[in-house]
């Protein structure tokens, strides 16, 4: 009997050729993106997609906790400006080495996480919304206070970030690569999470807590190793964006920032992961666009977002299988 | 046999000036099937959450295999051996059927906290779900999302997760409710096959699955309890029938 079992069991869900198709597709035309960019020689389009690289960082392990764990985090952006200010801060005092920089800022937004965390998770639904946003105001305001810090105004970082001393950032197109890797290491490493035992729990809890409680899972627990996952990888995305900007402002960890975060995740497809990347870029290239178009770009993009989320309600991914599934009648796609 | 594995000690709870649990006092034997009637809000429910921890009591203590647990969250007393069933199906809708019943094994081979590896191909995880479906009767069903299963079979994947958890005291509040009378039938042979491997307590208005399955019976009524015996008794019993039993056996 076990044998019989054990191959029924194994049977896969999905076709995982087809599921890998479109996150291979996202990081192989990243990963040639410089090269089209010095063929055309459109300089922009690789600090522009760098951008891009750098946020959807954070929006990925959003996704982790909004999408597969149902937290939704409004205060996602502080552990981005905590990630930032550590290597402004370490910079400042003369500490430019990433070998520092980088652990300092995703332990100060892990520490962050679990700190805060462990308060927030006490409350549910619309409470734990407003306990996020409320920590993350609190860290904009000792931002904004950090006198010798640049206060309100932010702080210039003489230079970006060595690696043992080599001065491997300082190309920006060196910079896109490492940028690259941070990406694709964090996207692999949710990937893995997701699918994995404690993904499942994650998972669970989202679906339904009370079950989750009544087979035996203290979900809470759960909850908070993810939020300071996320929060590390927000630390991260952190570190990346002092250094490609080299500077660092409370304006990255605004409440505004962090729900663009939100939005940027729901755009792409909520509980994808990779739809947060695709969320990010349509968010930022839209918004670069509009931009240029007119001043009150605002005023356009409101209305559009209004549109995705009524009708692409599992975002651009979801827009992208809604027509197969209307006129072949779906597969199982409820 | 005789040593009693839950025992519920002055129980009391009130939901504003409503008294839903009233002193209940009660032994349930180990082995046995305890079936708990009585007419709608007699607060069956509300002592069954008592019993597995969902709802705290005002008073009284509930003691499990001799341990006080009145102070347990119920991730802690699913952990001890106590598993349920609700009243309405409570599954992992976005789940398939399979990994429902997984993540029932998963709580109690190891630890959770394993961050690599696909927990959906972990056998150790798979085969004893599959074998806990098969039991139930939906093993064909696998691989479909718990969500689109229809309501027998929610109820049969709500066995089965609670069967995976090898549980000491298994809580089934109406298990029949809103389900055919064919699939009644096969879930009455299932409890009887399950029979005297677990301590099982059973809420049920179908009368004819009580008296064939229970082993006692105890009626509540308002909240008390107003009798506990053998079937025989319990049908035979004047108050019972007036309380009760008049309205349900013609």
């Amino acid at each position: 009997m076990p044998t019989a079992l054990a191959a029924r069991a194994a049977k896969p869900s999905l076709p995982v050729a087809r599921q890998f198709l479109l996150p291979t597709a996202i990081f192989l035309v990243l990963a040639l993106l410089p090269v089209a960019a010095a063929l055309s020689a459109q300089q922009y389009l690789v600090d522009l997609a760098t951008r891009v690289m750098v946020f959807a960082v954070a929006a990925v392990a959003l996704d982790v906790l909004v999408g597969y764990g149902g937290l939704i985090s409004f205060g996602h952006a502080g552990f981005i400006g905590l990630g930032a200010y550590a290597v402004g801060i370490l910079s400042a005092h003369g500490i430019g080495d990433a070998l520092v920089a980088l652990p300092a800022a995703i332990a100060a937004s892990m520490l962050f996480a679990w700190l805060t965390g462990i308060v927030c998770l006490r409350t549910k639904g619309v409470y734990f919304i407003m306990i996020t946003l409320a920590f993350g105001q609190m860290i904009f305001f000792v931002a904004t206070s950090l006198a010798p810090y640049g206060g309100d105004n932010g702080l210039t970082i003489a230079a970006r970030n060595t690696v043992a001393g080599w001065a491997l950032m300082k190309d920006d197109r060196a910079f896109y690569y490492v940028t690259l890797l941070g990406l694709l290491a964090t996207y692999l490493f949710c990937r893995t999470l997701v699918g994995s035992r404690f993904g499942r729990v994650l998972r669970g809890g989202k679906d339904n807590a009370t079950r989750m409680a009544t087979i035996g899972f203290t979900i809470r627990r759960f909850q908070l190793v993810a939020y300071v996952i996320a929060g590390g990888l927000g630390g991260l995305s952190g570190f990346l964006l002092a250094n490609s900007t080299e500077f660092v402002s409370p304006a990255y960890m605004s409440w505004q920032q962090s729900g663009e975060l939100i939005v940027m995740v729901i755009l792409g497809g909520l509980g994808t992961l990779h739809g947060a990347i695709l969320g990010t870029a349509a968010y930022l290239l839209v918004e670069e666009w509009l931009s240029g178009v007119t001043e009150n770009w605002q005023a356009i993009f409101g209305p559009l977002l209004v549109l995705v989320v009524l009708f692409a309600r599992g975002g651009l991914l979801g827009l992208s299988s809604m027509p197969r599934g209307r006129f072949f009648g779906g597969v199982g796609n409820g | 046999m005789a040593e009693p594995l839950l025992r519920l000690q002055g129980l009391s709870k009130n939901f504003g000036s409503l008294v839903v649990t009233d002193d209940v006092t009660l032994e349930v034997n180990a082995g046995e099937m305890h079936a708990l009637i009585g007419p709608n809000g007699a607060g069956k429910t509300t002592l069954i959450n008592q019993i597995s921890g969902l709802t705290a009591p005002d008073a009284g203590t509930v003691l499990f295999a001799n341990d006080d647990v009145t102070a347990l969250p119920p991730q802690i007393r699913a952990l001890r051996g106590m598993s349920r069933t609700f009243q309405i199906s409570s599954i992992l809708p976005g789940f398939a059927a399979l990994e429902n019943v997984a993540l029932a094994v998963q709580a109690r081979s190891g630890s959770s906290l394993r961050f690599f590896g696909n927990a959906a191909a972990e056998p150790a995880l798979n085969i004893p779900a599959m074998a806990a479906l098969e039991q139930a009767g939906i093993a064909d069903r696998a691989n479909v999302r718990a969500a689109e299963l229809s309501d027998g079979e929610k109820r049969a994947l709500e066995l089965a997760i609670a069967l995976a958890m090898q549980p000491r005291l298994l809580l089934l509040d109406e298990p029949m409710a809103g389900i055919g009378r064919e699939e009644t039938d096969r879930l009455v042979d299932l409890l009887l096959r399950l029979k005297g491997q677990m301590t099982m307590i059973l809420v049920e208005h179908d009368m004819a699955a009580v008296f064939a399955l229970a082993d006692r019976i105890s009626v509540l009524i308002r909240g008390r309890v107003l009798t506990t015996g053998s079937p025989a008794d319990v049908r035979a019993d004047p108050q019972v029938v007036a309380a009760y039993l008049g309205e349900q056996v013609e």
